[in-house]
Parts: structure tokens; C-alpha cells; sequence
């Protein structure tokens, strides 16, 4: 029989990714739909690398500045005992970086399809930009925030580069279900294998079905 | 009582434009603001607002400035009290009739305040309605009902009635006078409908290219200024040949008119021109302006 283990540490780092995720991408969407500040191209190209490059040459630099022969990772290491290269920490820092456009990009497209004027309208009613932005733009890109939300969710789930570069596969604390599959095939057990893989295609579907699902009838209730 | 005086250069469809008014509005006044497109008649009103940096000069409330170059002084829109109608409404999806009108109140004030609101302006019966699900000229009424609710010290309104048709336009414009007096407060309406100016106002601001060329009462302002007081300033439509005559179709106010005149009047003219019609016994006369 399979370890669940895989599962479960699988499952918990989409979720803490996609929270950090939310934490991180609502301002910098709403930054980007706003300024015209010059390093506005900067943050884009930023934001938009982990869609172009293969994913194991950003778990290749993250592992190399994680690492405690490096500065960064001798910094970390020095002042606040903390090791990324290999560990939880590290591969959770990893999928927020892989999955950042992911949740970036429908919450920015979200937010530049609103009319000027709604923001504008909550700030000549005496609104802050904090109130006008949880009260008036973010409950009306719901849309666009679930399906951000859902996006970086899946596309934690189907990591593999990245996260075997800089976690490896320690069991418990750096094995994942992507990993897992890839190390059964190797291990020619192809049942356990096909068990794992079988259970992430399972919840890959359940999640964009809820996506486009729920999305569905936010539409419809918008057109009612 | 308000006093501005605002320039900036802004970006129009023709090149730049450097838009440049100086006026003083009493309190309690209701003023229109009346020009061509793209004079820079929406610019004014966001300066005013706050949601645009003129690059100078000055703007004071009474005894408060909302905004100084010289002094540096920048009052955000959120202190300001202006109450905004924008031409798109802006009113907010996620909320209902009333959340929105509630949204702008303060939390001082009691339901009996929004209740009331919404009674003046009609609205007493929608709302618990979703705002996609209201007509224009309801949704106008929201807009309006929330500018009000934020207890303005000045009310602006960016073309509100431009979107609805003539008999409903009669309604709101009633429901606008009555707010007007009601509340006391002082108003400013974009509108390019010389009836209604005439109707809601007691002076206009008459911009053209980013300056101010007349401010006085509407009806000096439109009347027919031109010599001969016979005569009538028209667009022209059409003209189709009938018999040794042309039979010219013009529009004149909001009516369409038909006359007879010879074919050396007519034929210079293409659809769109404004013309003078001028009367001399049985004879017209059609001048392109």
C-alpha cells in the first residue's frame, strides 16, 4: 500500500502557498493596475519568469541562494537558524515564486476590468484606498479572485522541478505526491505509481471543476 | 462661497489644450457648465473633486482651501464633501439599493436619514434591488441619492441626464431642483441640453477651448445673439429637388422642418452644417455659419 504521507504534505503546502499567495498577490495586482511608475515593467517581467523558465532553473538558483555556503543562506542561517536548502520553509518559499503569476495575473485582470470611476466614487464618499479596496473592488472580481486562488492551489499540486530541486525527497518533510510518483516508476512499482498519480489527476479535476462550476454561477447571478 | 482658479494642459483629441478657469460661485447656487466636447468641462469638475491635480492655482471653500500650488496645499478627495454623480454612475454591483446610498452616509446618521433620501428621490420601493437590475433612470436616481447621502458642501454632477430619454429627463430634472432646494447645496451640472440649463440653473459657465468665455444667466446667454432677430440658428439635413425649387430639411431645437428655397441657397450645404435661416417676406434664406 501507499504512504498518505505524500498526500497530505502535498495538500498542505497548496494551501499555505496559495494563502501566502493572497497575501502577496492583492497588492501587487492592484500596484500594477494603478501605477505608471517605470519599474512597473520590472515587477511584470518578475512576475511573469516562472512562466517562461524551465522550472528547474529557478529551483536551481533558489537552492543555490538557499544553500549555507552562499551569503543569503549563510545570512539566514547565521542570524535567524534557519536552513531553506531541503526543508519545508524552503519548498513553501519556492511554490510562491512558481505559482506568483498564477494568482497575479487574474486578480490584476480582475481589477484593470473595473471602471475607474468606482474607485473614484468610493474615495469622493470620503473611503480610504483600504476601505474602497475590501469593500468596492475586491468583492466585485470574485470571479477573478477564485479563479486565482484555485490556479495557484492546482499548480502547487502538479509541481515537480522546482520542488525536487530544492526539497529533494526527504520523507515527511520534502516528499511529495508528484515526487513520489516519479521515485515509484523508479522503483518499477508501477501500481503504487499509478495510485498516486490516479489521486492527483482525481483532485486536479474536482478543483477546476469547482472552478469553472462556481464561476458559472457567479455569472449568472451577475447577469440576474 | 466657492472661488477657483485652476490651469493645466491636458491631453484632447486635437492636441493639447491648456485649460484655464477663474470663477466664484455663491453658496447654494445651482450653476451648469456648458460647452463642446472636449472643452474640458469633466477635467473641471475632477479638479474640483479632487480625483485630478490641476498643475496650478487654487481652489477655496468658504474659509477652508482644498487646494493651493503656490502653499502646497492638496486636500484629498475623501475630506473634500463633494458629492459626485459620474456620467457612468459608478454605483457599486456588489452592494443594493440602499447599501450603496448607506455606504456614503456617516455612521452618525440614523436610518431615518437614508429612509428619507429615498423617498425624495423615489426609491423607497427598490431598496433591496441589485443595482444590474435597475433601469437608467433608476440607477441615476441611486447615483444622485448617494452623492446626497455624504452631505456635500458641494454637489457636482458630470452629464447625469444624458443617458435618458426626453420625458423621464423631466422627472429627474424635477427630482434635481428639489434635492436642490431641500438640502441648500451648492451644485454643478455638466449638461449640453439648453432647456434643462435654462430650467435648472441660475447661471452657466460657458466653456470653450479650456477657457471661460461667458459666465452669466443661461438665458442671456442663449438667446439669439445674431443681428437680425428674425432669424434662426439651425443645423442643416438634407435637400431634395422639387420642381424649380429645393426642398431643405432642417433641424431646429429638436424639431425637424421642411422649406422651399432656391437651388443657389442650398447647394453648398452638407449634412451637419450649422446654418442661419432667415425669413424676408415669402422668401428664405439659408447662410452657412
Amino acid at each position: 500500500m501507499i504512504e498518505t504521507a505524500p498526500i497530505w504534505l502535498t495538500l498542505k503546502l497548496a494551501f499555505l502557498t496559495t494563502i501566502i499567495l493572497l497575501f502577496v498577490s492583492i497588492p501587487l495586482a492592484w500596484w500594477l493596475s494603478r501605477t505608471k511608475s517605470i519599474f512597473k515593467t520590472i515587477a511584470q517581467v518578475m512576475v511573469s519568469l516562472p512562466l517562461v523558465l524551465p522550472p528547474t532553473v529557478i529551483g536551481f538558483y533558489l537552492l543555490l541562494a538557499f544553500s549555507p555556503a552562499n551569503s543569503f543562506g549563510k545570512f539566514l542561517e547565521h542570524y535567524f537558524d534557519i536552513r531553506l536548502a531541503f526543508s519545508f520553509g524552503g519548498l513553501l518559499i519556492g511554490s510562491v515564486i512558481y505559482s506568483l503569476p498564477f494568482m497575479v495575473h487574474p486578480v490584476l485582470s480582475g481589477l484593470s476590468s473595473l471602471p475607474a470611476s468606482l474607485e473614484e466614487a468610493s474615495y469622493s464618499l470620503g473611503k480610504t484606498k483600504r476601505q474602497t479596496l475590501f469593500k468596492v473592488l475586491l468583492p466585485n472580481i470574485k470571479p477573478s479572485l477564485l479563479t486565482g486562488i484555485v490556479l495557484a492551489f492546482a499548480h502547487t499540486i502538479g509541481e515537480f522541478g522546482v520542488v525536487l530541486m530544492i526539497g529533494g525527497n526527504i520523507p515527511g518533510r520534502t516528499n511529495l505526491a508528484s515526487i513520489a510518483v516519479y521515485d515509484e516508476v523508479e522503483a518499477l512499482n508501477y501500481y503504487n505509481a499509478n495510485i498516486y498519480a490516479a489521486i492527483l489527476v482525481a483532485v486536479s479535476v474536482i478543483i477546476l471543476f469547482l472552478l469553472y462550476f462556481s464561476n458559472r454561477k457567479l455569472q449568472e447571478v451577475k447577469i440576474l | 462661497m466657492i472661488h477657483f482658479s485652476l490651469q493645466k494642459k491636458l491631453h484632447a483629441s486635437e492636441g493639447f489644450l491648456t485649460l484655464d478657469v477663474n470663477c466664484e460661485i455663491r453658496e447654494g447656487e445651482f450653476i451648469s457648465l456648458y460647452g463642446p466636447s472636449g472643452a474640458g468641462k469633466t477635467s473641471l469638475l475632477r479638479m474640483l473633486a479632487g480625483l485630478m491635480q490641476p498643475d496650478s492655482g487654487f481652489i477655496k471653500m468658504n474659509d477652508e482651501i482644498w487646494f493651493d500650488s503656490e502653499k502646497k496645499i492638496k486636500v484629498n478627495p475623501q475630506q473634500r464633501l463633494v458629492g459626485f454623480v459620474f456620467q457612468d454612475y459608478a454605483l457599486f454591483p456588489n452592494m443594493n439599493v440602499e447599501e450603496n446610498i448607506s455606504y456614503a452616509s456617516a455612521k452618525s446618521d440614523s436610518k431615518k436619514d437614508i429612509d428619507e433620501l429615498l423617498e425624495i428621490t423615489g426609491l423607497s420601493g427598490l431598496r433591496d434591488k441589485k443595482i444590474q437590475t435597475l433601469s437608467g433612470g433608476q440607477q441615476q436616481r441611486v447615483a444622485l441619492a448617494r452623492a446626497i447621502a455624504r452631505k456635500p458642501k458641494l454637489l457636482l454632477l458630470d452629464e447625469p441626464l444624458s443617458a435618458i430619454d426626453n420625458e423621464l429627463r423631466a422627472t429627474l430634472q424635477n427630482t434635481l431642483l428639489t434635492i436642490h432646494s431641500q438640502y441648500n447645496v451648492t451644485s454643478i451640472i455638466v449638461s449640453h441640453n439648453i432647456n434643462e440649463i435654462i430650467k435648472l440653473t441660475s447661471k452657466t459657465i460657458h466653456i470653450k477651448n479650456g477657457r471661460l468665455v461667458e459666465y452669466q444667466s443661461p438665458a442671456k446667454i442663449f438667446c439669439n445673439k445674431s443681428e437680425d432677430p428674425s432669424s434662426l440658428k439651425c443645423v442643416f439635413l438634407s435637400a431634395e429637388k422639387s420642381g424649380n425649387d429645393y426642398e431643405v430639411s432642417i433641424l431646429a431645437g429638436n424639431q425637424v422642418i421642411t422649406i422651399n428655397c432656391d437651388e443657389e441657397e442650398a447647394k453648398d450645404l452638407r449634412n451637419g452644417n450649422e446654418i442661419e435661416v432667415s425669413f424676408k417676406g415669402a422668401k428664405v434664406f439659408l447662410r452657412k455659419l
